[in-house]
């Protein structure tokens, strides 16, 4: 596996504190492994990300690694044109509709944040 | 059979805006097909044994050999697990449950995937799987059997039902032949399947083997 700037990680790899991060991590990899960008052009987006973080007074101790990551996620994808800000803010409003709508403990699907 | 449930709300209170921003793309990217939901799998398993079980085989082989810790566990295992620096962000409640020559627990989801990430991480795709799911309920007994854990017929399996609030983690019998073992020692014998209670504590002669 590529250099992952500052990523943190003991002696055995990569350390994830909760399921979203590991979630946004694969689908980094996946979308290099389908070649869609390089990893160095990734690698420079998520560097970025950390410094302008890390500018606006963000300490980065290692607990807001994947914050960043998935903030240099989104733009790398908009950048190559993967999404779009508006889609992504909709699917998001769609996706908070359709928690609110199915009752607890019940899986939550897409369709049910759909407005009729 | 404990299976007190609190779902009893009429809708589900939305994850953190970061769940939902990588949900968002997520489901964009699969749409489209740039993404494969299996790679995704691949890979997560891949990270899988790294983000969590050691945590909570640390709780386990702590509770194995330091009896006052093990009684905090008991007593408020949210607040001897917080100790250790294991922090749920959900505001969830961990409760330890402990097997004993008579009682055997086993931990499921029977709504969804609630699972004690912070001590074991990510749920393997087993356990957020239909038939584990209700089986875990109905047959106990022969879901262990499937993961060759053969228990004494007279012993009682408890079923403990997960939710959003509140969490089980099982701690496993520390296995005979152990005495002298150190705490680090000890940690390599907890799988993470043994602390969800679908197999015991491995053996000395077992040391080493990984999760199915």
């Amino acid at each position: 596996m590529q250099d992952f700037p500052h990523q943190p990680q003991d002696d055995q790899g990569p350390v994830f504190n909760e399921p979203w991060e590991a979630q946004a991590f694969a689908l980094v990899i996946a979308l290099h492994e389908q070649g869609l960008f390089a990893w160095s052009e990734w690698a420079t987006v998520l560097s970025e990300q950390i410094a302008s973080a890390q500018a606006a007074g963000d300490p980065d101790l290692g607990n807001t690694y994947y914050q960043h990551w998935l903030a240099a996620l989104e733009t790398i994808s908009k950048q190559k044109k993967l999404s779009n800000e508006d889609e992504l803010m909709k699917r998001k409003s769609q996706w908070t509709a359709a928690y609110l709508n199915t009752p607890h403990g019940k899986p939550i699907e897409l369709s049910s944040g759909e407005t009729s | 059979m404990p299976h007190d449930h609190h779902h009893d709300h009429d809708h589900t209170e939305p994850p953190s805006d970061l769940e939902l921003r990588v949900k968002a793309l997520e489901s964009l990217l699969v749409e489209k097909g740039l993404v494969n939901p299996e790679t995704l799998n691949r890979i997560i398993e891949t990270y899988e044994h790294k983000v969590g079980p050691r945590n909570g085989a640390h709780v386990v082989a702590k509770a194995w050999t330091d009896p006052e810790f093990k009684q905090a566990l008991m007593d408020d295992a949210t607040e001897a697990v917080a100790s250790l620096g294991y922090c749920g962000r959900q505001g969830e409640h961990l409760e330890v449950v402990e097997n004993t020559n008579d009682t055997h627990n086993l931990v499921v989801c029977t709504l969804c995937s609630c699972y004690p990430w912070t001590v074991l991480g990510l749920p393997p795709a087993w356990y957020k799987s239909a038939p584990y799911r209700s089986r875990a309920v109905s047959d106990p007994r022969a879901v262990l059997k499937e993961f060759g854990t053969q228990l004494d017929e007279k012993s009682t399996i408890r079923t403990w039902d997960s939710t959003s609030e509140m969490r089980y983690l099982v701690l496993p019998q520390r296995p005979a032949g152990t005495e002298n073992w150190s705490e680090q020692d000890l940690q390599q014998l907890v799988s993470r399947n043994s602390m969800i209670g679908v197999e015991l504590a491995r053996s000395p002669e077992q040391k080493g083997e990984c999760d199915k």
